[in-house]
């Protein structure tokens, strides 16, 4: 069990770590299970001019972390505070904070403006704030704290701050994981290796591109000393975990389709056999187009879980579900709700199903692809019970058209408003 | 009543439209590679490039100005969500 730290702990020269323990969180952000807590890591730089606070803790743990504050600083001391991210676990004692030290100069990334505007409400116009990017400093006489820019790792203003001297990367959610251990650094905590990449899967995973742009600005800087808000500090080869990043950036699946290859895939319920039948004609007509690998799955046969990876690495994506009570099948719904912890912005998506009364299911699953970010360039098609051979024609030619679409084969089209007001 | 040309480069697909009619009105039901959040106008998800006939699109409101700024959109760029036909004329986006 972790005992909570009452005083802060130096990790570097001039450098202290002063933030909280929380053993007995059990659920994060109602996404993340936790066996053994987290920790909300925050830090002092000390400097000849005066100390950077980076981060803060979750607001309940406020006290803890005035008090180890208090123990290494004054607050007129408090040159700088760095706020790598603004999400309320890391943010919550900074309306406080900025009361006790009004003077201090915020740096906040141009995209966490919104935020610190939200977090402080009138109170922001009575401090001073810099909007940082890529290679703006803050200086503290002799030490020099640089940013580094790192979008949506996980959140649009995500930065990391690194102090040049010691070589320290304060990373925030970057190479943080949720475990607490009161031993703090990782060569001596118990074994969070699991709780590294479980954490990268839920919180990371669906910004992969952002993550590999983000290590090609801290590879090169070779940190010694990694120090995240939450988990482990990393302190014991810190560049095995960034090269992790890099390697859980890759696709989870280990053979690939020929790159020159779009994966479309077509997930299917169907009680009676209707909508199935929709499903195989689409699989036909979609199949017809070169340069598309078209994939046909039943949910009844399947588990959500390798079928987000396999979703991961596709290009387009077909749901197939009838009308049960005025709404889609709970197994399409389990896949689309689990679809938030990978990316499929831009992805291609379409709807189709069979339905006895109102067929409601299909504009409800295509709205949620188009809530997802991906685009749905066909109208999908509804048809009451037993499609007819005309109507599989039909499901024939919406595979062809939407395999077109995602092989860049469309042909070039003039419509009219009224055409699209259905 | 006036309509103007709206053409969705990314997929080819161009869209008579009456004025006053709102990008995202269209982009979503052609299926074009303009993404939303909000929908909005409030986090600059939407961002489009106008390629050609910027000036057949309605003047960007105060909202619009300022979350252009906010996300340090060029000066071809565009709300999809805000951004309107204006007039008959021909104009040309695509996803920024």
């Amino acid at each position: 069990m972790a005992r909570q730290e009452l005083k802060p702990v130096e990790i570097a020269n001039g450098v202290h770590w002063v933030g909280a323990l929380d053993p007995d969180l059990r659920m994060f952000d109602l996404i993340l299970k936790t066996a053994n807590g987290t920790s909300y890591n925050a830090y002092v730089v000390h400097g000849g001019e005066g100390v950077a606070v980076i981060d803060t803790v979750k607001e309940e743990f406020s006290e803890i972390y005035f008090s180890k504050l208090e123990q290494i600083t004054s607050y007129e001391r408090i040159k700088a505070v760095i706020l790598n991210h603004l999400e309320p676990d890391h943010a919550g004692a900074v309306p406080e904070l900025m009361r006790r030290a009004p003077h201090a100069h915020i740096f906040v990334s141009t995209r966490g403006l919104k935020l610190l505007q939200a977090l402080l409400k009138d109170e922001l116009e009575n401090y001073q704030y810099t909007l940082t990017d890529t290679g703006d400093v803050c200086s503290l006489g002799e030490r020099t704290l640089s940013f580094i820019n790192t979008p949506y790792l996980h959140w649009p203003d995500t930065q990391c701050t690194y102090l040049e001297d010691e070589k320290l990367l304060f990373s925030g959610d970057v190479f943080g994981c949720h475990f607490c251990d009161d031993r703090l650094y990782n060569d001596l905590v118990g074994d969070f290796r699991f709780s590294f990449e479980y954490y990268f899967k839920h919180i990371m995973r669906p910004f992969k591109r952002w993550v590999l742009e983000a290590m090609d600005k801290i590879e090169p800087l070779q940190p010694r000393l990694i120090a995240p808000a939450h988990g482990p500090i990393l302190r014991d080869n810190p560049l095995e975990y960034v090269k992790s990043y890099r390697t859980l950036s890759n696709s989870y699946l280990t053979k690939k389709i020929d790159a020159r290859e779009k994966s479309l895939l077509i997930f299917y319920m169907s009680a009676y056999g209707a909508t199935a039948d929709m499903a195989k004609h689409i699989h036909a007509g979609a199949s017809e187009i070169e340069g598309v690998r078209v994939s046909l799955y039943d949910l009844q046969g399947g588990e959500i879980e390798p079928f987000i990876d396999l979703i991961e690495g596709a290009d387009g994506l077909l749901f197939g579900s009838p009308t049960i009570n005025g709404d889609a099948v709970k197994p399409v719904w389990d896949v689309l709700a689990s679809l938030i912890s990978i990316e499929t912005r831009g992805k291609l998506g379409g709807a189709f199903g069979s339905y006895g009364w109102s067929g409601e299911a299909v504009r409800m699953i295509e709205d949620r692809l188009r809530g997802l970010k991906m685009r749905v360039p066909e109208r999908g098609l509804r048809m009451k019970f037993h499609p007819t051979e005309d109507e599989l024609e039909e499901c024939h030619a919406y595979g062809l058209a939407l395999a077109e679409a995602l092989a860049g084969k469309a042909k070039p089209k003039e419509l009219d408003f009224a055409d699209l007001q259905m | 009543m006036a309509k103007g040309k709206l053409t969705f480069q990314d997929i080819g697909v161009s869209v008579s439209v009456p004025a006053g009619t709102r990008v995202i009105e269209i982009s979503e039901k052609v299926g074009a590679g303009i993404i939303y959040g909000c929908r909005e106008g409030d986090c600059g998800t939407c961002l489009m490039t106008v390629v050609e006939g910027a000036e057949h699109l309605s003047e960007p409101t105060a909202l619009e100005d300022r979350v252009l700024k906010e996300n340090m959109a060029g000066k071809n760029m565009r709300c999809a969500c805000q951004a309107q036909v204006a007039d008959e004329g021909e104009i040309v986006i695509k996803p920024a």
